[in-house]
């Protein structure tokens, strides 16, 4: 039996007729936890939107299994309630539309794409409560519109919390640790690490290495001018962090194999 | 308590997604096509009014033949011109023509008419903490809990009942807020209004029944013109609510009603609308022309006038709820929400009018425009010499779903005293593709992230709503964008 969740080859996708992902391949199995690194505008985080199915992203080569499911035929929602979870790099705020009701028809989509019933308020509001003290998050956030008015920090936390609540299968987080102080980033990393499941998988992307001394990584992806130029375990981040971007597109550019 | 069934039915729908356009299979008692001075008559004898109501009626229409500049032409509304002789200006369902006595005696048709419509008016069904006052065509077919509203000393009745048995009270407040020569479609209402309701409530009581009146246009090619009247005596409460719906026809129908509220000193009025009238279909075809003239005098001191309406139906809407701000210290308040999808148009808003001494009023128009449809929110804020220390707070927030619609915003502001604090905010957005993927990656459809997001939009009006009909508002302009979106 096979615990591949999400196994991409070959894809290519562009925004217009900018082409950014130029042939990526990537197999993620559940329980592991891969850390995609690269510099500004490598394609990281178009590499998160179009998992996640972002309308202006096209793919235009390759493809993309999600539990052996072609993903591309699958809309955005549809994505989410068959467990892809996206935490965001800049949040989204929904004016006047209240967290606690956006939390709860997100939570009702997905049990009901199961063919569970939609949750009843006491036991939501019990497991929000419960998720709430996971990611350290002000209950009175919960009662405001979403994200309107939250702090940087806030606004990631708040992503977090949204993955407690769903329990994806896959979640990729987009740069969530730009941006916060160290204790958010504890708190968040905190959060993601509570969520590890070996029937889950996360895929971190990020710039920085500092997130991985609180999530380990199984592996480590590089990715450089659209492609994974890269593959290793923990090491390679450190390594990364010492060296630089430019080591990696030396040895790409002296002709190493990527992903050696 | 509850007046959520409203538009909750999915019955008797034709082509059209208007889920109310069904006809009442009953018979009807019209006035001939066309309007005279015999028409006027016509509809005054046939409620067996007394002469003074005849002669108002006859001095409205005979300054309306003399307004030979017609309509208003300043709205931002397109439509050809209405022919007034083609026009009944009466229908009544003949069983009742002089109404009912009793709930028993409404006709069984016309009270399954109004079960389809969710208006329950039977004894045994009536909603609960609800009065209604159900009015089909020209005129009310029943008025539920009078007893219960009489042992308040609280009146609320038919205005045709009202002219009978409270002669006095109308007389003294009939056109004292908009009088028979205000404008075009007021002078046409107050010569030909058919029925309407007229609320009283005595001094120092504070209603405690929500107040409701339901119309309903059944009869083809007739107009509508009901004429409603709330007094609220010194100290006294009253929260009002109206629901329109009409049948789905490939012609224009004319709904130019009035509106006439006065709250003495210390007294409150909420007056709450879901305007669901036909909006035409979805080449523009039909559709209700809805011109209407509702103002209030908060005419006391301390007194407060609160207008909250959510406008989705008509092909046209034309109206601006208003409030004289007249006794000192007195409080007037507009909250709306108008969405206009497929052809419709609305030219909507207000007219705070400051006269007493430290009078506030407090403006929140929210537009919604889908498909080719235009909405303008037209509002003017009018300080007078004598209105010290007055204060206004006006916001008008427009929200465009797709590229096809247009939004305006025309605010005037008058001020003749230099102690007046004014403040405008005004904004124009779209529904953002940001918005829409963040809710998809969450799970939730398109169709219901549109609706999630223009809830999220108007939720500072809706919370202005009675708490049933607040939730009814959110799924009437969920039924009004289908098709819009996704």
């Amino acid at each position: 039996m096979s615990n591949i969740m999400l196994n991409v080859r070959n894809l290519h996708a562009s925004i217009g007729d900018i082409g950014i992902l130029r042939g990526v391949d990537l197999t993620v199995n559940a329980g592991e936890v891969h850390a995609i690194m690269g510099p500004n505008g490598s394609g990281k985080s178009t590499l998160a939107n179009v998992l996640a199915g972002r309308p202006d992203y096209t793919v235009t080569r390759g493809e993309v299994l999600f539990e052996g499911r072609d993903l591309r035929a699958m809309e955005p929602e549809v994505r989410a309630r068959e467990g892809i979870f996206l935490a965001f790099q800049y949040p989204i705020e929904l004016p006047g539309v209240r967290s606690w009701q956006f939390f709860k028809s997100a939570v009702d989509a997905v049990r009901t794409h199961r063919g569970e019933e939609e949750m009843s308020i006491r036991a939501f509001d019990r497991m929000l409560q419960e998720k709430m003290q996971l990611v350290e998050i002000d209950p009175e956030l919960t009662k405001r519109s979403v994200n309107e008015g939250f702090s940087g920090g806030e606004k990631k936390r708040n992503e977090i919390l949204q993955m407690a609540l769903l329990e994806p299968k896959l979640a990729i987080l987009d740069e969530t640790d730009s941006g916060l102080d160290i204790d958010a980033l504890r708190i968040v990393a905190n959060g993601v690490n509570q969520l590890k499941r070996p029937s889950n998988a996360i895929v971190l992307v990020t710039h920085y290495q500092r997130i991985l001394n609180y999530i380990t990584p199984d592996f480590v992806h590089v990715l450089l001018d659209g492609r994974i130029a890269r593959s290793g375990g923990r090491d390679l981040a450190l390594e990364l962090e010492e060296k630089g971007y430019d080591w990696i597109r030396e040895t790409v550019e002296a002709g190493a194999q990527p992903g050696s | 308590m509850t007046a959520q069934r409203v538009i909750s039915r999915e019955r008797g729908l034709d082509e059209s997604d208007y889920k109310w356009g069904f006809v009442i299979d009953i018979e009807s008692d019209t006035a001939p096509r066309g309007l005279s001075e015999d028409t006027v008559r016509f509809i005054s004898a046939k409620k067996g009014e007394p002469d003074w109501m005849l002669e108002w009626r006859l001095k409205a229409y005979r300054h309306w033949v003399k307004m030979d500049k017609g309509e208003p032409a300043w709205a931002n509304v397109h439509y050809p011109p209405i022919d007034y002789q083609d026009i009944i200006y009466y229908a009544a369902p003949t069983s009742k023509a002089d109404g009912p006595k009793s709930l028993d005696e409404v006709d069984p048709e016309l009270v399954t008419a109004f079960n389809k419509l969710g208006i329950p008016i039977e004894e045994q069904k009536k909603l609960s903490g609800v009065a209604i006052d159900a009015v089909l065509d020209s005129v009310s077919v029943a008025t539920t809990y009078k007893e219960a509203l009489e042992k308040h000393g609280v009146i609320f009745c038919s205005f045709t009942e009202a002219v009978q048995e409270h002669p006095e009270l109308i007389k003294k407040y009939l056109g004292s807020v908009v009088p028979y020569t205000d404008n075009f479609f007021a002078t046409l209402n107050s010569a030909v209004f058919s029925d309407g309701s007229f609320a009283y409530i005595p001094k120092g009581v504070r209603c405690p029944l929500e107040l409701m009146t339901y119309f309903r246009i059944n009869q083809a090619d007739s107009g509508q013109f009901e004429r409603t009247l709330i007094v609220a005596e010194e100290g006294s409460y009253v929260s009002y609510l109206e629901g329109c719906t009409a049948p789905s026809r490939k012609t224009h129908q004319l709904h130019a009603a009035v509106v006439e509220l006065v709250a003495l000193d210390n007294a409150q009025i909420k007056y709450s609308t879901l305007q669901n009238w036909f909006p035409g279909d979805k080449e523009g075809r039909g559709g209700v022309y809805n011109f209407v003239t509702k103002r209030g005098k908060a005419q006391g001191v301390n007194s407060k006038i609160s207008w909250t309406q959510v406008e989705t139906g008509s092909a046209i809407t034309w109206k601006y709820p208003s409030v004289i701000l007249q006794g000192d210290n007195s409080v007037g308040e507009f909250y709306s929400v108008a969405l206009v999808n497929n052809h419709q148009q609305a030219d909507t808003g207000t007219k705070m009018t400051h006269i007493g001494k430290n009078t506030r009023s407090t403006i929140i128009a929210k537009g919604i425009s889908a498909g080719q449809a235009n909405g303008t929110y037209r509002g003017l804020v009018k300080i007078m010499p004598s209105a010290t220390n007055a204060r206004n707070f006006t916001q008008c927030d427009s929200l465009l779903i797709g590229d096809k619609c247009g939004a305006h915003t025309v605010p005037y502001i008058e001020v003749r005293n230099s102690t007046a604090k004014m403040e405008h905010e005004a904004t124009t957005s779209k529904v953002s593709e940001d918005q829409l993927f963040y809710l998809q990656q969450r799970g939730i459809g398109v169709e219901d992230a549109h609706h999630m997001i223009i809830n999220g939009f108007c939720r500072g009006i809706f919370k202005e709503l009675p708490f049933e009909f607040a939730s009814e508002a959110s799924q009437l302009l969920k039924v009004s964008l289908e098709g819009a979106v996704g």
